[in-house]
């Protein structure tokens, strides 16, 4: 079985069970919630198809290696910075995050620079903040937590610069 | 269902009263307008670059991914909708509200970790959770582990691109974090905006 398809049996088998359990709470509350998520849905679906359908040029105009180059040979705390910098940057969803990292790795960049550039990737890559976070969250909320979020990626290269490769 | 409960006893001074993040349910906002524009450059550098056939391939690649990314959407916010109504808001005011201490930021990271799908259930359930009483701190764990140590992308994506062992071993670098960038987020939140919140709600 793939994975892709474990993860959507877990993510529709959870959608079932809170079903129920609002279901079991009266079929006011169960309607209630299912025209909530619908109208969610409804009015998230532009934005998302904008940026999911855009994504990809947006991700062609940007040429991978001089992202993976910024990650180059161990370059100390400069370099982490700006591999913090670069993950930020990175558009495009998950393949394109990953495969840069692990051309970095391929090419001599340093290890923890690459731990700050993947943890930095996942924190704040612009693209996932823009068009998921603030759709679907309080927009304070996401400029916050990107703000208390920014020391992480350092903290991760330092924990690796500690322990070791892996 | 969703009535904003202005009065409700804060059950601490300080808690955040979010008016209720209406969730989603925003017009077009700026965030889509740079989007657009972005995309707009984008696809206009890639014709310059490519031709009609470059702009048509990512087209179709994108459209396919869409449609694929569609029914998981409907999932997350169906799950947003029925957490945000299931959860008990005193309860979950209490186990992740502003005095959660340490045990609130703790629920939030496991949540998070344990939580299924990508952006598009982690960040309706995220809001539901703020809306029924999580404060910015066990929210912030909660998002920062779905992110750094949740098990969806890891296998999907990480995985596969980049190994078994880089994954795992990042992630175990990863493990304090989400608990540290909530209590981060708590500990700046009470200086940031001291009953801010409750002014707002007064006036």
């Amino acid at each position: 079985m793939s994975a892709a398809l474990l993860i959507d049996i877990l993510l529709w088998g959870s959608v079932f069970g809170v079903g129920l359990i609002a279901f079991r709470r009266g079929p006011p509350v169960f309607k209630a919630s299912l025209r909530e998520g619908s109208m969610d849905f409804i009015n998230i679906v532009p934005r998302i198809a904008l940026g999911v359908i855009g994504s990809g040029y947006i991700a062609a105009i940007i040429p991978q290696e001089v992202i993976s180059g910024w990650l180059g040979p161990d370059s100390g705390w400069l370099g982490v910075a700006t591999a913090v910098v670069a993950g930020a940057a990175t558009p495009g969803g998950p393949v394109i995050g990953f495969s840069i990292g692990t051309v970095a790795l391929k090419s001599g960049g340093g290890v923890p620079q690459v731990v700050a550039y993947v943890v930095a990737w996942a924190l704040f890559a612009f693209q996932r903040v823009i068009l998921w976070e603030i759709p679907f969250m309080p927009a304070r909320f996401v400029w916050f937590r990107c703000a208390v979020s920014v020391p992480f990626p350092f903290v991760a290269a330092a924990i690796a610069m500690v322990i070791g490769k892996p | 269902m969703s009535e904003p409960s202005p009065n409700s006893p804060a059950p601490a001074e300080d808690a955040e009263f979010e008016p209720r993040p209406g969730r989603v349910r925003k017009p077009i906002g700026w965030s889509t307008i740079i989007i657009a524009a972005l995309v707009a450059v984008s696809a206009a550098l890639v014709w310059r670059r490519d031709g009609t056939d470059g702009v048509l391939d990512i087209l179709t690649h994108d459209l396919s991914l869409f449609g694929g990314i569609l029914p998981r959407v409907l999932a997350g916010c169906l799950l947003g909708a029925f957490i945000s109504e299931i959860l008990p808001h005193e309860k979950v005011s209490r186990s992740l509200g502003p005095k959660s201490g340490l045990k609130g930021l703790l629920i939030g990271t496991a949540f998070g970790a344990i939580l299924p799908g990508g952006p598009f259930t982690a960040y309706p359930v995220a809001s539901a959770l703020l809306a029924v009483g999580a404060d910015f701190g066990a929210t912030i764990a909660m998002v920062v582990s779905w992110t750094l140590i949740g098990y969806g992308r890891a296998v999907a994506w990480e995985i596969p691109i980049m190994g078994t062992d880089f994954t795992l071993w990042r992630i175990v670098i990863s493990l304090p974090l989400p608990v540290l960038a909530g209590a981060l987020g708590r500990f700046v939140y009470v200086r940031l905006y001291p009953k801010r919140d409750s002014d707002e709600d007064a006036a």
